[in-house]
């Protein structure tokens, strides 16, 4: 568990990020002693990471005396939650019936090409992460995608290609900048 | 002079906000005094962005699928000018879609700032609580709830003072008040414009409850994928209790304390159902369990608990004040009242509108909704969600309520009503809704769990053109376990959508299975994809498009499709401008 010899920042495996532990001692303390407010700490530090990484899981456990293999659980049953890190855009695909009826799988066909990855992956220059959800609630304008916190409506496959590709553009003139 | 511009989520989708911020800088550069507010979902989403110009002496105009560029023109014609800017203003007829409804929980979304407790006051809020803790005892609440027949909208439709009388005869010092607004139903909206368009009702319907009851906290579980529903749930919540509608000695009459939080769930469609929320309350996984006991009895905590939806805790407030005999005269002998329904899918006139119960479905599609999308023919319409079914177009004019729907094989549900045309295949619609639930089973029982599974395999096989004799009788035979053997409302109900489509559309999924064919041309391995001649002009379009190089043919020669190495994927009909490649 302490695979950094115990110290408070754990380097993360993949990208040589550190998790900086210390930032989720506000939210431990905020709930302690809060009977079921499991999800709810869950969430703020998904709030501060953007994931649960596996280092928190089991700080969180340590502080809470609640089981591992219990946060574990509850962590894996909600579709909120995620383990993974995700990209810097976070694509929700609406596939509510609406959506489905008004061809939301020729939208994510397309989004998919795009990006050349899976529902539910992240590209590989971490500028995006796709992910289907069930309902966002804009049926009328259907079938609907949400980047960050833009809604984007009544797509057909070749607008929504260009939606990413402007934010690719978008990234480069920053970089450039 | 009064500019309101409805920024419900549709209608920030729709680019609320941008026009919002049009507006702003507009009324600065053209110095034009006028008060801009917000308000939430008028129910319209099809003509969103909407905004209002309210003039001194009350007159209101209504402009529609406004954008940021067109602003300035409004501004100048409406504000300066003083004159209608016909162009951009709701037609008669969108305008009449108002008038056929009657507006019961929806009595104040898109007419005040749900921002502002002040304006909800205005509107008589917060007149029924104190009336019912300065005036009332209990059992006069839940008889005059009684008497109106309000029944749950969250879909099961079971009687709410039953609920509310077995949750206030369970002993218990301490008790709670929850209000489920875990609206996971792909394709219904209702919970969240009424959390969006007008907060404090159901603040006010759960103190009500909560006095009737005897329970002194309430706590609304709502979905965090509504996150402006959260933003403004807080902001009311903090003005009630500022106003002093939430804490302690309410209306200093010493008799009712009442507190009241959020929690934001994680997503979970189980959660829905009432033990798996309370379960979820807990920080626990949303897992149902057996009842009884019955949350009235051993709920949140173990404690005597009552959990109502979003839309029934906004009818309290108006029955308290109107009586429950107005509410009671409207709707049907066993249904009483109105219900909200989110009209969507191949409709032209989506949105959100609420009906007296018992109307037809025929007059809520085509004199409400507008008819079908690029006038295409009504195939059926799909009522109750994932729990829910098909309703055919030989029923179109069933009655709106609880029993006639349920008789049909849907359900009245939450009020998720999709709209399907020729182009819908009842098959992929099947499994659409298996693939859903079968997600979201919590896997608690083997049936729900693994049943699922395997109906959607052999759903994905006959879309796949692999369907076999015998498919249909074993859907049937696995629906009705899964409904057989599992606990909760969610496995219950899950085979619903399939057993619903094979009763009315079996013709449909013996198409697929025996010809192979799908007659909605939807399901793409089904499809054959070839070039008519007489249309094609060889322009070469769709032979560049073709991603495996199936179509050959020389420049202004017609065009011929290879039909092993076609991938069905539909890129050439999409590029083909004469109409040339035809699909069977």
């Amino acid at each position: 568990m302490s695979c950094c010899g115990g110290k408070k920042e754990v380097l993360f495996e993949k990208e040589d990020m550190c998790i900086d532990l210390a930032q989720l001692k506000p939210v431990l303390k905020k709930y302690a002693g809060k009977e079921g407010s499991l999800i709810s700490i869950l969430q703020e530090v998904q709030e501060i990471y953007n994931y649960l990484p596996l280092e928190a899981l089991y700080y969180i456990a340590e502080e809470t005396g609640i089981n591992p293999t219990k946060i574990h659980g509850v962590a894996t049953f909600y579709t909120q939650f995620r383990l993974k890190p995700i990209g810097k855009n976070l694509i929700m695909l609406c596939q509510g019936t609406a959506c489905h009826v008004n061809g939301s799988k020729l939208i994510e066909e397309a989004l998919c090409d795009e990006l050349s990855i899976k529902e539910g992956e992240t590209t590989e220059d971490n500028l995006f992460t796709l992910s289907n959800v069930a309902c966002l609630g804009c049926c009328s304008l259907s079938p609907v995608m949400m980047i960050n916190d833009e809604t984007y409506g009544k797509l057909t496959p070749d607008e929504a290609r260009k939606i990413v590709r402007d934010i690719i553009e978008e990234e480069k003139v920053k970089k450039g900048a | 002079m009064k500019i309101v511009v409805g920024q419900g989520s549709c209608g920030i989708a729709a680019g609320a906000n941008k026009v919002y911020a049009a507006i702003e800088k507009a009324l600065q550069s053209k110095n034009v005094e006028a008060e801009l507010a917000s308000t939430g979902c008028i129910g319209m989403c099809y003509l969103e962005p909407i905004i209002e110009i309210i003039d001194n002496e009350g007159k209101k105009e209504t402009y529609v699928q406004v954008n940021p560029d067109i602003v300035d023109e409004i501004i100048e014609t409406s504000l300066i000018k003083k004159e209608q800017h016909e162009k951009f203003s709701i037609s008669q007829e969108d305008a009449n879609i108002l008038e056929k409804q009657e507006r019961v929980a929806l009595r104040n979304c898109g007419m005040i700032n749900p921002e502002s407790i002040d304006e909800y006051i205005a509107r008589g809020g917060y007149e029924a609580i104190e009336k019912a803790i300065k005036s009332k005892t209990p059992d006069e609440i839940i008889e005059e709830i009684k008497i109106s027949g309000l029944r749950g909208r969250g879909g099961a439709g079971f009687p709410t003072w039953f609920k509310w009388n077995a949750a206030k005869q369970s002993v218990g010092n301490q008790k709670y008040i929850i209000c489920n607004a875990d609206e996971g139903d792909p394709g219904a909206f209702m919970d969240r414009s009424i959390l969006e368009g007008d907060p404090h009702s159901i603040i006010e319907g759960m103190l009500i409850g909560g006095y009737a009851m005897g329970a002194t906290e309430g706590i609304i579980y709502v979905r965090a994928e509504y996150p402006l529903a959260i933003v403004r749930l807080k902001i009311a919540i903090e003005e009630a209790r500022k106003k002093g509608y939430l804490g302690k000695n309410l209306f200093n009459e010493n008799r009712f304390d009442f507190e009241m939080r959020i929690k934001a769930g994680a997503g979970a469609f189980v959660c829905g159902e009432e033990t798996a929320l309370i379960a979820s309350l807990e920080g626990e996984r949303g897992m149902p369990r057996l009842k009884p006991p019955f949350p009235a009895q051993k709920g949140y905590w173990q404690l005597p608990s009552n959990i109502n939806n979003v839309e029934t805790l906004a009818n309290v407030p108006w029955i308290l004040q109107n009586g429950g005999v107005a509410f009671a005269a409207m709707g049907t002998e066993k249904s009483k009242g109105t219900k909200v329904f989110a009209l969507t899918g191949k409709i032209k006139k989506g949105g959100l509108v609420e009906v007296p119960m018992g109307i037809p479905l025929k007059e809520i599609i085509y004199e409400i909704g507008g008819g079908i999308m690029n006038d295409k023919s009504f195939k059926a319409v799909q009522m109750g969600g994932p729990s829910g079914g098909c309703i055919p177009h030989h029923l179109i004019e069933t009655s709106v309520d609880y029993e006639s729907i349920t008789k049909t094989g849907a359900i009245m549900g939450s009020g998720g009503m999709v709209v399907m045309d020729e182009t819908t295949c009842m098959v992929d619609m099947a499994r659409f809704f298996l693939d859903f639930t079968r997600k979201e089973s919590c896997g608690k029982c083997i049936h729900c769990r693994i049943g699922t599974n395997r109906m959607l395999e052999i759903l994905t096989r006959i879309t796949e053109g692999e369907g076999k004799d015998g498919d249909i009788e074993l859907l049937e035979e696995l629906g009705t376990k899964i409904k057989e053997g599992s606990l909760c409302g969610l496995g219950q109900t899950a085979p619903n959508p399939v057993l619903s489509t094979i009763r009315y559309f079996r013709d449909e999924y013996e198409k697929h299975i025996y010809d192979k064919k799908c007659p909605a041309k939807q399901c793409s391995n089904l499809l054959t994809y070839s070039i008519n001649s007489e249309n094609c002009i060889g322009c070469t379009l769709c032979a560049k498009k073709c991603p495996t190089n199936a179509i050959s043919g020389e420049r202004k020669q017609v065009h011929d499709i290879q039909q092993d190495l076609c991938i069905k994927c539909g890129k050439c009909k999409e590029v083909c401008k004469f109409n040339a490649v035809e699909v069977q």
